[in-house]
């Protein structure tokens, strides 16, 4: 028995400030075989794979690797028991070659001290040859496209001699053709008896390769089953089921006309001829998976991102808006999806952080007074728990710092406001409040845009929701139109349009 | 618990206010040692001493507050410093001969512009051509120290009483480069609590990106900042000019960079940006001071001085990089 896996997860916990990342999770893998992990964003899986890998430490749980138990406290440890990951955020060297990075801290070496740097093309080059992939070893990996780096990272894994080998969305950027050649390697790999952990969202491919699959959602572990046993429809549910109680709380209100449109906006790849509207009172939800396009879309409208084309109207005037400073003259909130990357100025107070966007309306020499009042009634309306208002907001909880940050832009005074994952990384008290909010915010007249790459949260506070996919518009759904399955559909690239064509191709013949 | 708390509040009473804690050791250290050091006349000495370093040092801490760095202070006072003394000679060989002897406030102004053209060049560097502050300011050093010297190859001297004024004279007891001192401090304390520009200072140099997600003129706040730090140099030069009568191409304000990145820095102004409280920075100042003073009284010499200001700053450094680290 003690065989049978290569590796046991056993009552994994995961904890940060405020967050149970993962709750008690299981995994039991076989060696030689493909074992997929599946769960919408933010479900653990990355966190999961970090864990085992000696990434991040975990709270609880043991870990048993070839029978026995291991606690790896440095990726080294966990590379040097066989267990590499390639990681969905690569990070090679740039400036150096392909094969200066295949071999990065463990060149082959001519003696103690010197680098046998005739062996280290050889060696790459065979390592190439191996595996039948074109790269040059020589090439500067800055010139690489990002599916030959991925390539550049696969050998790697498999010059480790692993036996588990993790892939976190390895096709993210492949195309078809570099799809395969990645299929035949892993091939090669059970061939080997190395186990392989692979994370995606694609369906498709799930069903192709997959032997197991376990499901997660919120950091739980939901089951894991034979790929066999699986059909989509089955994986959705298990991946989305849960219950929508009350944590979205939607008051309905009166939606007026329309406030803000959008006409054909394009931004380089990733923002490609979006077109919708808002009206007053009304909740937009934006659902698609990361790197959909949803963020860019809005960073455009916001003047964060080169607009190439498109219009843009608020209250029927159309706008031109360059620089954040216009939006927010115009009257446009958007509280970003990174948090601390372009959200909050940790190192300042709350009041400080409260006020930032409305420097302007402060006067000179500026009226501190005036700002703490308005911190303080803001804060206060959104129950935000800080000590004191000088309190530097990195000191904060997630939750709190979000409540922060949404004060600044409701003291903008908006009659657009964009909110991007809201609650993404927060604890559900503070998260059934932002709901609350939002609702409210609505009810006072404003138009809301929300980005969630949480269905139920999406699903439970938008009136209307545009589904994104690489960029494009994949569908708009009407309240009474939501279901998990369909959004999901749309959002994994389409199928359900071609299904659609495919309905009425059969219904013409 | 309770003594726990009180614990508590009193190391952070401490940790908040080293630099001053640090000041207070210093001088009772010194006292000590030699009893004149805590005199009203040594307090003078060493306040002038430190004047024109002050000065400048309010100047760069804006750019270390805005997670930069600015290199060119010394060569711009010594640009300043020899325009506007050229200005204002008396003397019957003038550098530039047939100028008719300008008032004081020529002189002044004319350095002050130069330091104003030079900050703009820098800002620019920094906020459209992106270079980093480092290397944008070596540049501007490099090229205003030469400039010193093509304008003239030897010190320009013998300036008109009224210039002098301003580096010698006193307005009742007090020495008027102190009271510039001081003026200058409580504008750089204004601008950084009570106007959007120095708060927008800040938020640029804790979290660019951030800033211009609400709402800030991220390049803009750059350019002034780089502008006010070249100020400041500009006008310690004329201090400098009118203190020593002269000025040196080769000597005037030489490697005042360095001394007032040293003590903006003891000041607890982070090179990491966003950092800095103005009363730090007047301790920073006055912590550089006492050394520098103190050493002389207790007959210490000179590399021993330069070694007790590295131990100084590079422990100042490390204390609050661990202050600041724990909270992150």
């Amino acid at each position: 028995m003690a065989d049978e896996y290569i590796l046991e997860m056993h009552g994994i916990c995961k904890y940060f400030p405020g967050v149970k990342a993962l709750d008690g999770v299981e995994l039991q893998v076989r060696p030689g075989t493909v074992h997929t992990l599946m769960g919408e964003n933010g479900a653990g899986k990355s966190t999961l794979m970090k864990c085992l890998i000696g990434m991040q430490p975990v709270t609880a749980g043991t870990i048993i690797h070839k029978g026995k138990e291991v606690h790896f406290k440095s990726v080294q440890d966990s590379i040097h028991a066989g267990i590499t990951m390639i990681q969905q955020e690569l990070s090679p060297v740039l400036e150096r070659t392909v094969a200066d990075n295949l071999w990065l801290g463990r060149e082959p070496m001519k003696n103690k001290f010197m680098c046998d740097n005739k062996a280290l093309y050889t060696e790459a080059e065979a390592l190439f040859k191996k595996l039948n992939l074109e790269v040059d070893v020589y090439a500067k990996m800055k010139d690489l496209t990002v599916a030959k780096q991925q390539m550049v990272e696969i050998a790697k894994a498999v010059s480790h001699d692993s036996n588990i080998v993790i892939m976190d969305e390895p096709t993210s950027a492949l195309t078809d053709a570099e799809v395969e050649d990645l299929f035949r390697i892993i091939a090669d790999l059970k061939a080997k008896n190395v186990a392989i952990i692979y994370i995606s969202h694609k369906m498709d491919e799930i069903f192709r390769i997959s032997d197991d699959i376990t499901v997660f959602r919120d950091g739980t572990y939901v089951g894991t089953d034979r790929a066999a046993n699986l059909n989509n429809e089955k994986l959705i549910e298990m991946m989305v089921g849960r219950k929508i109680t009350n944590m979205f709380p939607k008051i309905p209100c009166p939606i007026g006309d329309v406030m803000f449109k959008v006409e054909n906006l394009n931004s380089g790849k990733q923002v490609k001829n979006v077109s919708f509207e808002v009206r007053k009172g009304e909740i937009l939800g934006f659902a698609g998976l990361v790197g959909a396009g949803r963020t860019e879309t809005m960073e455009t409208i916001f003047g964060m991102r080169k607009k190439d084309s498109g219009r843009i109207w608020l209250n029927g005037k159309e706008l031109n808006i360059k620089s954040p400073r216009d939006a927010i003259d115009n009257k446009i909130g958007l509280l970003t999806e990174d948090r601390r990357g372009n959200g909050i100025f940790g190192l300042l107070s709350i009041t400080d952080n409260t006020t930032v966007a409305n420097w302007g309306a402060y006067g000179m020499p500026m009226n501190n007074k005036q700002m703490l009042k308005d911190t303080e009634e803001y804060n206060t309306k959104l129950r935000t728990k800080t000590p004191t208002w000088e309190t530097r907001i990195m000191n904060l909880s997630g939750g709190n710092q979000q409540k922060v940050l949404l004060a600044r832009w409701l003291l903008t005074k908006p009659d657009l406001l964009i909110v991007d994952e809201p609650t993404r990384g927060i604890d559900v008290g503070a998260k059934s409040e932002i709901h609350e909010l939002l609702s409210k915010l609505a009810g006072e007249g404003k138009a809301i845009i929300v980005i969630s790459s949480e269905m139920p949260e999406v699903m439970g506070i938008s009136d209307r929701i545009v589904v994104m996919h690489e960029g494009e518009m994949t569908g708009v759904l009407n309240r009474d139109e939501f279901s998990q399955e369909l959004l999901m559909r749309y959002a994994t690239g389409g199928s359900a349009v071609e299904e659609l064509k495919k309905q009425q191709g059969s219904l013409e013949s | 618990m309770k003594s726990k708390a009180e614990k508590s509040q009193f190391s952070k009473l401490i940790s908040d206010n080293g630099i001053w804690v640090v000041l207070v050791v210093l001088i009772i250290a010194i006292t000590i040692v030699n009893r004149n050091f805590f005199t009203p006349n040594n307090a003078v000495a060493l306040l002038t001493g430190e004047a024109v370093k002050g000065v400048m040092t309010f100047g760069v801490t804006l750019a270390i507050l805005s997670k930069g760095i600015d290199l060119s202070t010394g060569s711009v006072a010594a640009l300043s410093a020899i325009c506007s003394a050229a200005l204002c000679q008396a003397s019957t060989s003038k550098l530039w001969a047939g100028l008719p002897t300008m008032p004081a406030i020529v002189g002044i102004l004319g350095g002050i512009c130069i330091g104003l053209i030079v900050g703009f060049a820098n800002g620019w560097m920094v906020a459209y051509l992106r270079l980093h502050p480092f290397i944008a300011t070596l540049g501007t050093q490099l090229i205003c120290r030469a400039l010193c010297k093509l304008i003239t190859p030897g010190p320009v001297s013998k300036l008109t009483p009224g210039f002098r004024f301003l580096g010698n004279g006193k307005v009742g007891p007090f020495h008027m480069i102190v009271i510039v001192m001081i003026i200058m401090f409580i504008i750089l304390a204004f601008m950084l609590k009570m106007t959007r520009f120095g708060k927008s200072v800040y938020a640029v140099g804790g979290n660019d990106q951030a800033a211009r997600v609400a709402g800030i003129n991220v390049e803009h706040t750059l350019v002034k900042v780089y502008m006010w730090c070249s100020f400041c140099a500009a006008l310690g030069g004329v201090l400098l000019a009118g203190r020593s009568d002269s000025a040196d191409p080769a000597n005037t304000g030489l490697n005042y960079e360095l001394d007032a990145i040293a003590a903006a820095t003891v000041g607890g102004t982070s090179q990491t940006g966003g950092i800095c409280r103005p009363s730090g920075v007047i301790a920073g100042i006055l912590i550089m001071g006492v050394i520098n003073n103190g050493m002389v009284m207790m007959g210490v010499n000179d590399q021993m001085t330069f070694i007790v200001k590295g131990l100084i700053i590079i422990g100042s450094v490390a204390f609050d990089m661990r202050k600041n680290a724990v909270k992150k």
